[in-house]
């Protein structure tokens, strides 16, 4: 086990969905998406955001796109025109998701590229 | 109507979308006219914002309520358009495609381009209708709240719901040029070109689940082409970013490729990137159209800045229609100071402790969801995530906003924070733009309505 940012296993986005927000994150191997799917619970996530988010986190998954799917349902101060928030469209909650550290088993980083510096 | 020409079924059939949002860069269409061939190209400039801007343009003047850049690109581009034969399909009517048609029709004449097609789609405005539905018994209630929309009926100040591809085909069958819409889906935009196209039909699920997953791959511009993507410096030439085109096949099959020579890139990441973006459900992606499954595409790299989309799945579409209204809820006021060093953070803390306790003095309190004070530098995106050097930034934006049903107390709120600057601690500057003052929230109001209630209309003018 090693102690890295998600950043070093996976590539996310983000945007608005109604009073919250999407983001999408990408596993950069098939090792680092199996790995995620059982350790990146809803859970892991909600309170990773607990500072940013009052509402609950839906997971989706999508393993033809190596993708798991999260939905912040209340991350954006009331959304839309409504939100007094500087990101109010939750466009940086993917690069947030992104500095989680997590304790990645070995063989999983092996088998997964890193970022290009 | 005169009928159109018989031509061959032309295979691939090339779609760019030029445009993400209204106030995206006007270089994105104009080069793609530019920079290589191209059958359609597709803009969309309206944003979940966009309309209600829009709607606050169009009480101002009648003339008002579409997106005026796009009239200013048909200005820049109409030449390259005729010249070439590229189709143009547009949602830049917004709130008013009539005046926008207008627009276009006087820029075509001033280019002394003559017999080009120009056609509006309307029916997504169900504002004048809004009464007599509810009398009928749709209630338009609040998908996420269950409010029945009655209950702030009095501060409507727009209805549309979302159409999707058929009118923009059926547009494009009578041998408009250039289609504008008003409010309708995003991916609509090129699954339309391609129903028309192909003779794709209404309940060809996989097919218009295809076409709708190319739309959606595209409909932000650039994000799929290298923009706002995790690895940026793998990213060449960011200044000279291409924009998308679909290359598409009557089987639902299709590349998502860019113009030789211009800077991104194209890669499995990069449209798997934007695959995610506002996805919802992967396996159930809603339009009027059909209800794609985004997790049955399989999705290869084919080639320098070329990938390959197939095996699309969808299922029919649900009864109704999404609906968007806006309406009027409350005022909001933002404003913001520069704040230097040393002690950066701890001064612009000061700062906002006695703005709220100088307004407090004079009878104006704002709860915890009518506030907000920011402290831009000491990491505001990311809150409560541990970030490197947060706590003692070089200096910080300190941005404060209030929001409420009471303009006046809105606006009471903007006049306590430029006095910060000699009545505050030292090194307050960069006030700028002048007092904040009120300006309008619009909210949204999601709801569904059936379809049956909706008639599309699409109507061609000739220039």
């Amino acid at each position: 086990m090693t102690r890295v940012k998600l950043e070093r296993i996976a590539a996310a986005r983000s945007g608005d969905k109604g009073e919250g927000s999407n983001v999408g994150l990408m596993a950069r191997s098939p090792a680092a998406f199996a790995f995620l799917e059982r350790a990146l619970t809803e859970d892991v996530v909600r309170r990773h955001f607990a500072g940013i988010n009052a509402g609950a986190v839906k997971r989706y998954v999508a393993p033809n796109m190596q993708v798991l799917n999260f939905l912040l349902l209340d991350s954006l101060g009331g959304g839309g025109s409504a939100s007094l928030k500087t990101d109010a469209q939750g466009k940086t909650h993917g690069l947030a998701l992104l500095r989680l550290e997590l304790d990645v088993p070995d063989d999983v980083l092996a088998a997964t590229p890193a970022p290009a510096p | 109507m005169t009928p159109l020409p018989q031509r061959p079924r032309r295979e691939p059939v090339l779609v760019a979308n030029g445009q993400g949002f209204w106030g995206d860069s006007i270089l994105g269409p104009i080069r793609l006219v530019r920079e290589g061939p191209l059958h359609y190209l597709t803009l969309d400039y309206l944003a979940e914002v966009t309309l209600s801007i829009m709607q606050k343009l169009r009480g101002r003047d009648p003339q008002k309520g579409y997106a005026t850049d796009f009239v200013a690109l048909i200005d820049r581009i109409a030449p390259e358009l005729v010249a070439q034969g590229i189709r143009v399909v547009a949602n830049a009517g917004g709130v008013n495609p009539q005046a926008c048609m207008e627009a276009v029709l006087a820029v075509l004449a001033k280019h002394g381009a003559k017999g080009v097609k120009v056609a509006i789609v309307e029916g997504d405005d169900i504002y004048p209708d809004l009464d007599t539905l509810l009398a009928s018994g749709e209630g338009l209630g609040n998908m996420d709240t269950g409010r029945p929309l009655m209950d702030v009926r009095a501060r409507v100040t727009s209805a549309n719901v979302y159409l999707g591809a058929f009118p923009i085909a059926q547009a494009l069958d009578q041998g408009a040029q250039i289609v504008i819409t008003g409010r309708g889906t995003d991916p609509g935009l090129v699954l339309g070109p391609l129903i028309h196209e192909f003779g794709w039909g209404p309940q060809d699920w996989d097919l218009l689940a295809a076409g709708t997953i190319a739309g959606h791959i595209v409909e932000c511009g650039a994000q799929c082409t290298g923009g706002n993507y995790t690895d940026w410096r793998r990213i060449p030439d960011m200044a000279m970013i291409g924009y998308p085109i679909i290359e598409a096949h009557a089987d639902g099959s299709f590349a998502i490729t860019k113009h030789t020579g211009t800077g991104g890139r194209i890669d499995r990441s990069t449209v798997v990137h934007q695959l995610c973006y506002e996805m919802g459900d992967p396996a159930r992606y809603l339009t009027p159209d059909v209800i794609a499954d985004f997790t049955s595409v399989k999705i290869e790299d084919d080639g320098p800045d070329r990938v390959r989309v197939s095996g699309a799945k969808g299922a029919p579409a649900t009864p109704t229609y999404k609906v968007s209204c806006s309406f009027e809820d409350g005022w909001k006021a933002t404003g913001q100071l520069t704040i230097s060093g040393p002690d950066a953070l701890a001064k612009a803390k000061l700062c906002a402790q006695i703005v709220w306790q100088r307004l407090a003095y004079d009878g104006f309190e704002y709860g915890p969801n009518e506030r907000i004070e920011e402290y831009l530098g000491a990491n505001v995106c990311h809150a409560g995530i541990a970030v490197p050097g947060a706590n003692d930034p070089a200096e910080v934006v300190l941005r404060m906003g209030v929001k409420g049903p009471d303009r006046r107390k809105v606006d009471r709120f903007g006049s306590e924070l430029v006095p910060l600057v000699t009545s505050g601690p030292p090194g307050v500057t960069g006030f700028a733009g002048g007092r904040p003052k009120a300006t309008q929230i619009i909210g949204f109001w999601p709801a569904l309505l059936d379809k049956s209630k909706v008639s599309t209309k699409v109507t061609v003018v000739e220039s």
